[in-house]
């Protein structure tokens, strides 16, 4: 029987209301750092809660050839995956009693879900753009899956346990996956998926605001793209929480340690924005190349080195 | 006021369409986003798509090629859309009024909300154009 409190885990602490509030701020974050690199002032802090609030109170269009009822409801879906990948994350971050046998099994299978949400929406909008940013996203998610899936695997293999519970509980005794050489090289894996899984540049393909003009949310309008807005905010928010959970030693907010792991956050979220800033776009085919090529040696690398003793 | 229109003052997210203009007033429309100016200060930003758009940059005189597509862009966004004529040519025509493919300036077919002018406005300009718009919500 499910605890009642999980409702409120759910809907307010580690689920939407907090994940939605961090996950717009990390977006800040992006286009601040974005902006002065390029030598810019950027966005105020409150921007990104602007631009939400704005959508809200827009028109919302849904085109004469779209699905109605699948266009409007596979971005709340994604939303939906999203804030339960965060609150699993977060649950056993803080509290590790509340995790449970092969839960990043499940945190892995939750994260592809925005990104089947979005091929599913783009493809009941009936724009052609649309449907183009859906076959990339497709082809993109089967480029990216492998090479993420084999870089968590080294750790859980080191761990000897499916459960976030014994991942963090194994990195506070033994020190941190990035301490070895073989998490050293799985984290430099995962950093390059979490990029092609959070759709920044250089693998921003399936949107390509300036060859498919937003590709994949092309058609969504006023509080629709504001839900897909705040989808990918999310994304951004979970997918850095979820490398520091398996590589670097995990989240805790007990004294000393809320310092750490805000810095922990914001550095591997600028590492990410800073490759956005100095790559440009490639094509679909160089991605699924570079991800089943080098990533996917790498990562076969770094369990080899893991079963090595590395 | 209510909030989502305080909102919109503070992210209006612009989209350009050029609708047969010699092309330096748009020039001088991405001059905007460039460090100097950096419009997105303000928490403006050019967006690809009409979908998303919250106020319409117009620039040229109207083509008889272009007047279809431009009344089809202006149906197609999601209401409250600000539009804005930026140059001469958007404004009146400028120098192409006596062009034998010229349909007249776009304020006979859509509703425009400010003129910006300039044979091309200037960057400062257009930014003051945006503001002005954007007090009269």
């Amino acid at each position: 029987m499910l605890d009642p409190i999980y409702i409120v885990y759910y809907l307010i602490f580690p689920g939407f209301l907090f994940t939605a509030v961090a996950g717009l701020l990390t977006t800040w974050v992006d286009r601040k750092v974005s902006a002065r690199v390029q030598w810019r002032v950027g966005p105020p802090w409150f921007q990104p809660f602007a631009d939400m609030i704005k959508l809200l109170g827009k028109e919302v269009i849904v085109p004469v050839g779209a699905r109605r009822t699948g266009f409007l409801l596979w971005p709340v879906v994604g939303l939906a995956a999203a804030t339960l990948a965060s609150m699993i994350l977060w649950l056993s971050n803080l509290w590790p009693g509340t995790s449970f046998v092969g839960d990043t099994i499940v945190v892995i299978y939750i994260m592809t879900i925005p990104a089947i949400s979005m091929i599913l929406g783009a493809s009941a909008s009936s724009n052609p753009l649309g449907i183009v940013g859906a076959s990339r996203e497709m082809k993109l998610l089967f480029a990216y899956e492998l090479p993420l899936v084999i870089a968590v695997l080294t750790t859980i293999y080191k761990v000897g346990s499916f459960s976030f519970q014994a991942v963090l509980a194994h990195q506070a005794q033994e020190g941190v996956m990035l301490g070895s050489v073989s998490g050293v090289i799985a984290f430099i894996v995962a950093i390059f998926c979490t990029q092609a899984k959070l759709n920044l540049l250089p693998f921003d393909i399936p949107e390509a605001e300036t060859e498919l003009a937003g590709g994949s949310h092309i058609e969504y309008s006023g509080a629709a793209l504001a839900v897909v807005k705040l989808n990918m905010a999310i994304m951004f928010f979970v997918m850095p929480v979820f490398l520091i959970t398996v590589f670097w030693g995990g989240i805790a907010f007990t004294g000393w340690h809320i310092l750490t792991s805000i810095l922990k956050y914001v550095a591997i979220v600028v590492i990410l924005v800073l490759i956005k800033n100095t790559n440009p776009r490639v094509r679909i085919d160089q991605a699924v190349r570079f991800f089943w090529g080098p990533m996917f040696i790498l990562s076969v690398a770094a369990m080899v080195l893991a079963v090595l003793g590395y | 006021m209510s909030l989502t229109l305080k909102a919109l003052k503070k992210s209006p997210w612009i989209f350009h369409v050029n609708t047969g203009a010699c092309n330096n007033c748009d020039i001088e429309i991405l001059d905007c986003l460039t460090p100097r100016f950096d419009v997105e200060r303000f928490g403006a930003v050019l967006v690809g798509s009409i979908r998303h758009a919250d106020v319409l940059l117009i620039s040229g005189p109207v083509t008889k090629i272009c007047l279809p597509r431009l009344k089809r862009l202006y149906e197609q966004a999601p209401k409250p859309i600000k539009v804005i004529a930026i140059g001469a040519c958007g404004c009146k025509c400028g120098i192409f009024r006596d062009g034998y493919n010229i349909v007249g300036p776009m304020d006979k077919y859509i509703p425009v909300d400010a003129y910006i002018l300039g044979c091309p406005p200037k960057p400062e300009t257009i930014i003051s154009g945006i503001v002005k718009v954007l007090s009269t919500l």
